[in-house]
């Protein structure tokens, strides 16, 4: 009886604590979203809540260059996870199915860019740039390049992981039914690692919309969003920037629960099939 | 697998693995030698016109001299945080993995969705929250925890719980992943050969959660001691890291050589510390 107690109070601790940590995570969320609805006419530079307001929501471009830096982040992030989802696909395809020379050195190269600090590969691509003469020339494209660099490691890894859990039978059955290698890689390969793929990209998206430190030595004067937002920082960040993030948030939270009730439905479709 | 081969032939796998391990090779390997042969050309010389290589090793002496509190710095708050986190994320990854039941997956989403609000937004909302008159400095000057005039923004407290906070889904991924491994059954086992739950955890759950420790603490150091934002915006220049001094020397000094010497020391630092780290926790294969 007492250990039964004992458990269930042990159980339901763990649970608690976890929700607590939980709850600190999105402290700042939450903080983020409120401030989108500061009224800061009265006081540009007083970080703290006023008085409630639809402007900020309703004109969230009002801020000059904030909405330009956006573009160039989301244009950056898209081109960025294209390049970076194909080509460290591909790769985490050579990883899982093939065993050839020098693997464990593709293994190593792809992990040393996760396991070294932002500021040490953000400036040694700077030194690179201008030991190669391109030091006038910093912007869009050298941004391009060093987000596509740092986001190839974390799709081959997400890929990979999907990919190794894959039953290699399907494909086997698929073949013996007499379906040829197109037909086998995209009725029954390809699907099954889709939603590895599109968490890949959606998180490749995430870390190049997101990166600072990389692209605040190689960005010239071009700006991003989260440049416009350093910058801001030190004169008095205006509440659309909250806007940004509150949207950003949800859209995110969305494409993810769709994707998860999409795989269900489907799921529960096939069980009812059989 | 065989499609693939018959498609691309008999070297389908570097056809394959070659885009990404050249971009990689040209965009991170490369840049690495040419860090290190900036960090000893001679500091006379500007970004548009570059640096000439003089094998000037005075750079590593005069930045070590120079910076060494900073670096100092990092690795302390980087290290504290690393803890701070460990417990956290471990707290939350055990009940995901083991307490969380049919809410396992929404939980799990909830790790990585903050991600989706901008890092820098997030986190200059932590100035807000510990702000001078703020509702927490407020409450812990009303308990006396904190003095009169005691604040919390701008001390290496507040730049530590940054880190803390930032790096924290970094922590519990890794823990998640290797938690989620364990068998519950053999817990169950040790329950019936009467184990405590204290035993139950430091023989059978923790020893087996080590890979997941080991990766996710060296995914939150890593990035936590080169970071420079926290100590921007939540400290002052007496809590200033090495990534400010890196990132200053590069964009305000136009020092290239130093600002790569520190660059390549912290790199150095952070190497020994990983490989001393994995050896002495047993989980080199790791690497």
């Amino acid at each position: 009886m007492i250990t039964r107690l004992g458990r269930w109070i042990g159980k339901h601790l763990m649970l608690t604590l976890g929700i607590l940590v939980l709850v600190y995570m999105y402290i700042p969320n939450m903080i983020v979203a409120l401030m989108s609805f500061n009224d800061s006419s009265q006081s540009r530079n007083l970080y703290q809540f006023q008085s409630f307001t639809w402007d900020n929501w309703l004109n969230p471009c009002e801020p000059q260059g904030m909405c330009e830096s956006l573009r160039v982040s989301i244009s950056i992030g898209l081109l960025a996870t294209l390049v970076a989802t194909a080509i460290g696909t591909l790769a985490a395809f050579a990883l899982v199915r093939h065993r050839f020379e020098g693997r464990s050195t593709a293994n190593l190269m792809i992990f040393l860019p996760m396991a070294t600090p932002e500021i040490v590969m953000g400036s040694s691509l700077l030194a690179l740039f201008v030991a190669a003469g391109f030091g006038g020339q910093l912007g869009f494209w050298t941004i391009l390049i060093a987000h596509i660099m740092f986001c190839i490691s974390f799709v081959v890894v997400t890929v990979r992981s999907r990919l190794a859990g894959l039953d290699s039978n399907l494909e086997k059955a698929a073949m013996d039914l007499y379906a040829n290698e197109w037909q086998t890689f995209w009725r029954i390969t390809f699907p099954l690692v889709f939603p590895g793929i599109l968490s890949a990209a959606l998180l490749a998206f995430s870390l190049s919309f997101d990166d600072f430190i990389i692209t605040n030595l190689n960005s010239g004067t071009t700006v991003t969003f989260p440049m416009f937002v350093w910058g801001a920082a030190q004169r008095g960040v205006p509440m659309q920037v909250n806007v940004i993030g509150t949207l950003m948030f949800i859209l995110a939270l969305a494409i993810v629960i769709g994707g998860e009730v999409a795989a269900r439905r489907r799921a529960k479709g096939k069980a009812a099939a059989l | 697998m065989d499609s693939l081969q018959r498609v691309f032939g008999k070297n389908a796998a570097y056809w394959l693995i070659g885009p990404a391990a050249l971009w990689l090779a040209v965009f991170f390997a490369f840049p690495m030698l040419s860090l290190l042969t900036t960090s000893l050309s001679d500091p006379a010389g500007s970004p548009i016109t570059g640096y000439t290589l003089t094998w000037r090793v005075q750079n590593y002496i005069e930045v070590l001299g120079d910076y060494w509190p900073y670096m100092m710095r990092s690795l302390l708050y980087a290290g504290i945080a690393t803890l701070l986190c460990l417990v956290l994320g471990y707290v939350l990854a055990y009940a995901i993995a083991f307490k969380a039941g049919r809410w396992k997956t929404v939980m799990l989403v909830l790790v990585i969705a903050p991600f989706f609000t901008s890092f820098l937004v997030r986190t200059l909302s932590w100035k807000l929250i510990l702000a001078d008159n703020g509702f927490i400095v407020n409450t812990l000057q009303t308990l006396h925890i904190l003095g009169e005039d005691g604040r919390l923004l701008a001390t290496p407290f507040a730049v530590i719980m940054g880190l803390t906070y930032n790096f924290l889904p970094f922590t519990i991924l890794p823990l998640y992943t290797s938690l989620e491994k364990i068998d519950p059954k053999l817990n169950e086992a040790a329950a019936d050969l009467y184990a405590s739950p204290f035993q139950r955890f430091t023989k059978i759950v923790w020893p087996l959660s080590l890979p997941g420790v080991v990766g996710g603490t060296l995914l939150t150091f890593i990035p936590a001691t080169g970071d420079y934002i926290n100590a921007s915006l939540l400290g002052s220049p007496n809590t200033q890291m090495v990534g400010n001094k890196i990132q200053q020397l590069f964009t305000t000094a136009n020092d290239y050589p130093h600002a790569a010497a520190l660059s390549v020391l912290l790199m150095a630092i952070i190497v020994g510390m990983v490989l001393v780290y994995v050896r002495r926790a047993g989980t080199e294969e790791l690497l």
